[in-house]
């Protein structure tokens, strides 16, 4: 391949938050509002959690 | 004799009767590992199985253009095939990029590894699709 796709950590981190959100809100749940809570849960999970406060922890770590 | 009653807690616990093996059991987990997203379609759960598919079609696709790597089975290395583990969950996915050659470039920066891991994901985020698929048609899930 020529041409790779160039996307920031932030860009495929947000990426990946929303495809794993999507499959684990349909396969947890049973019923489609509580599929919907539980994405819209796991994504905030992902974004805030995992992204912000780990990339921040990672931040004071190395300085 | 004292006449005793039998208490609910006391009763024989009730029997569930087994789900019977159909083929749409069998059908709907092997077709969901082939395609991402069509065991739930074929048990006409339209809308999941169609987001389904674009999740797990658009992790494997971005990690392809990224140039992200596509494990093999014997390499020889344990996280190798951890790696292989991953990505055979994509199934037809897998097959296919392995027919056209495609995730054999070496990684050689931060995007291509961000692929190799989005790759990956999208076959163990494939597993679960296909878990649930599973378990619709067992019955136990709507």
């Amino acid at each position: 391949m020529i041409l790779a796709l160039q996307l920031s950590h932030f860009t495929t981190a947000v990426i990946c938050a929303f495809c794993a959100s999507l499959v684990f809100g349909i396969t947890q749940r049973n019923e489609p509002r509580e599929m919907v809570r539980y994405g819209i849960y796991c994504f905030i999970i992902f974004i805030f959690v995992g992204l912000f406060a780990g990339g921040w922890l990672m931040w004071l770590l190395h300085h | 004799m004292p006449k005793t009653e039998i208490t609910a807690s006391e009763a024989a616990p009730p029997t569930v009767a087994a789900t019977p093996v159909t083929g749409m059991v069998v059908a709907a987990p092997l077709l969901s590992w082939l395609i991402p997203g069509a065991g739930h379609l074929i048990q006409k759960r339209w809308i999941r199985g169609l987001l389904l598919m674009s999740a797990v079609v658009l992790m494997f696709i971005l990690g392809i253009f990224m140039e992200g790597k596509i494990y093999h089975p014997n390499s020889g290395d344990l996280l190798d095939m951890l790696g292989f583990v991953g990505d055979a969950g994509a199934g037809g996915l897998y097959i296919v990029s392995r027919i056209y050659d495609l995730g054999s470039a070496p990684v050689a920066f931060a995007t291509a590894d961000y692929g190799t891991k989005f790759i990956v994901m999208a076959g163990l985020l494939n597993v679960m699709a296909m878990v649930d698929a599973y378990h619709i048609a067992r019955g136990r899930k709507k």
